[in-house]
């Protein structure tokens, strides 16, 4: 297979197509548009559905109709659009339906802005919507990881009945990078799973709803959706580490953060210090088995996002206290330079046996205030 | 379909199940949902239909009939059953939604659905009234109408006058089908079943979204007996909403059923 220069929303699109998406319905907003022209164009080539709905709230209650098919089907939107869709991802899981949602995240909170962000990771890896359930997430950091992730998210969305979100930022979303697409699936090869409704001739009629009007049949429902995520959470935990081996410090990170820290890494590796770094694939499940080995391993942990430390709760979860972790952030749509990590590590480096930070997060902050006055 | 022996003058049609209702004494949803199954029997649609239920009192309305059913969000079903055409274009496609359901919180989706032209049927059960929260205010309560969030009766100034669904979906270029009809007596009864096929008829035809907006009773939460509410319906409904048919699309005005 060759390698070609694809757009990072483009190169998805296509991923999606090659996966057998048979029905896409998306409404615009930047910075995840290109996903939605590029099937406007793509899908009717193939006698395929597309629907640029009136908002994003009808746009996931047509994905929510067409997944009752058993059809692969998907959407992709950008932060403010992903709220919006909340409700029809809440009733998806409470369908148990396979469906796949991307998010290419921008800053905010409210209308924010269209430059790339982590901020979503509350939303979009414990949930977002109402209710108990378990959305996977994937947090691929580059075009072809992007696109790699966009079959596995078909397979894991099938295997498990489960929502799965794609985090990107606007950065993966927008970039140029050359990138191998997968062989095309043809969909009418696909098996269709009995539970999907295609008219009951020589069957019962298949009933697909959220509703458990009985207090203990959605316990039941709930314990069903339970036990699923606790197989997901055995089964398909995924990360890729980096100078991991010998580390002293490990920088956890994922998406763009991560793949910026993989800069800075290399260059403190350059100079001698012995620093990894660990990228989750999977913010849901989270490595967290991993993650306490780690803690178990290294002399401090520097958490780098472009968010308030949102992950940083769920790496401090599982090192519990056993080694003092720090944190770098740059927010509202800033992506941080190689350098600032880069930094960090220096003075992490610097600093291997200090006394554990009593706020990190508050230190944070304290030293970006004084670079963003700094003119940094 | 099963053989109809020529003695059998009366029959639960097929696409309705066996399951006793929970809908209230003198409430018609239970009427429309046998109007809607008989059609569905008559065009030997059954096994290839796929209901959209809403949010609303017929909430449960995939326990009554006997074919394939998925549950919407409130509002959503036009969305939902977009997305189910899209994908199963060969399928038959219906959503059945209640006034609060249709044109409060899903007006945008069922405006759409009609701008677009889908294929799809609409069953719109309008009573005036949101029926399974206990009485609120409905986008089509009557002026001067008391309910529990208007308990003085809805004042226009400051609640708005009531939407007329049927005429406002006429106006758009992707409707083939859009009429009002009664339930309040036999005679409209028989022609609320003409209109119903009318509207299947335009969905297999392919000639866009078709919508029969029925006039409902809702006993319960009009504080009536069932006969006074089908009065009510006659008397005070439909000189609010005129009966009528608001689009028919040529070939479907054309069509002897």
């Amino acid at each position: 297979m060759v390698k070609k220069l694809y757009k990072g929303n483009e190169a998805f699109a296509e991923a999606a197509v090659r996966a057998g998406c048979e029905g896409f319905f998306g409404y615009p907003i930047t910075p995840s548009t290109e996903f939605l022209e590029y099937m406007a164009k793509r899908m009717p080539e193939l006698g395929r559905a597309f629907v640029q709905a009136e908002s994003e709230v009808a746009a996931i209650n047509m994905v929510y109709g067409a997944a009752c098919t058993g059809k692969r089907v998907m959407t992709a939107s950008s932060s403010p659009g992903i709220s919006l869709m909340m409700e029809g991802i809440s009733y998806i899981a409470g369908t148990e339906l396979p469906v796949v949602v991307i998010n290419v995240m921008r800053g905010g909170p409210g209308l924010g802005n269209i430059a790339p962000s982590q901020g979503d990771y509350y939303q979009m890896v414990k949930g977002g919507g109402h209710g108990d359930y378990f959305p996977i997430s994937l947090a691929p950091a580059s075009v072809q990881e992007a696109v790699d992730s966009i079959a596995l998210a078909f397979d894991l969305a099938e295997k498990y009945r489960s929502i799965v979100h794609v985090l990107v930022d606007g950065n993966i979303g927008q970039m140029m990078e050359p990138c191998e697409m997968p062989p095309m699936q043809d969909p009418s090869k696909r098996m269709m799973p009995d539970w999907a409704v295609s008219g009951a001739k020589d069957r019962e009629p298949n009933i697909l709803s959220s509703i458990y009007i009985d207090p203990v049949e959605e316990e039941v429902t709930n314990i069903r959706l339970l036990k699923r995520w606790l197989e997901v959470e055995k089964n398909e935990v995924r990360y890729k580490e980096l100078f991991m081996d010998d580390a002293e410090i490990a920088i956890i990170a994922f998406g763009t953060a991560g793949r910026v820290s993989s800069t800075a890494v290399r260059q403190a590796r350059d100079k001698g210090i012995k620093v990894g770094l660990f990228r989750p694939i999977t913010l849901a499940p989270f490595p967290k088995d991993r993650i306490a080995e780690i803690a178990k391993q290294v002399k401090r942990i520097l958490v780098v996002e472009m968010n308030t430390g949102m992950m940083l709760d769920d790496v401090n979860l599982y090192v519990q206290g056993r080694v003092p972790v720090e944190f770098y952030g740059r927010l509202g749509g800033v992506t941080p330079f190689p350098d600032e990590i880069y930094d960090e590590i220096i003075r992490l480096s610097e600093n291997l046996d200090a006394p554990k930070p009593e706020n990190p997060r508050l230190d944070w902050v304290n030293r970006l205030e004084k670079a963003i006055e700094g003119g940094k | 379909m099963a053989t109809v022996l020529p003695n059998i003058v009366y029959q639960r049609p097929a696409s309705l199940s066996t399951r006793v209702t929970h809908y209230c004494p003198g409430c018609t949803h239970g009427v429309a949902h046998r109007l809607v199954a008989e059609v569905l029997d008559e065009m030997d649609l059954r096994e290839k239909t796929i209901g959209v239920a809403p949010v609303g009192c017929s909430v449960f309305a995939y326990n009554y009939f006997n074919h394939d059913y998925v549950e919407a969000a409130h509002g959503r079903a036009p969305a939902m059953a977009t997305g189910i055409k899209r994908v199963l274009p060969q399928n038959t496609v219906y959503t059945y939604q209640g006034d609060g359901d249709l044109a409060s919180i899903g007006m945008a989706e069922i405006m759409h659905a009609a701008a677009r032209g889908e294929n799809i049927t609409v069953i719109f059960i309008n009573n005036a009234i949101y029926g399974m929260t206990g009485g609120q205010m409905a986008p089509t309560t009557l002026p001067g109408m008391v309910t529990t969030s208007s308990p003085v009766g809805r004042d226009v100034e400051s609640m708005g006058f009531p939407i007329r669904m049927a005429e406002i979906l006429s106006n758009l270029d992707g409707a083939g089908y859009v009429v009002r009809r009664s339930l309040h007596d036999a005679t409209n009864i028989r022609k609320a079943k003409k209109a119903i096929r009318l509207a299947f008829e335009t969905q297999e035809r392919g000639l866009g979204f078709s919508m029969v907006e029925l006039l409902s009773s809702c006993p319960t939460n009009w504080k009536l007996t069932p006969n006074e509410a089908l009065t009510f319906i006659e008397e005070n409904m439909v000189p609010t909403f005129p009966l009528g048919d608001y689009k028919v699309n040529q070939e479907i005005a054309r069509l002897r059923v």
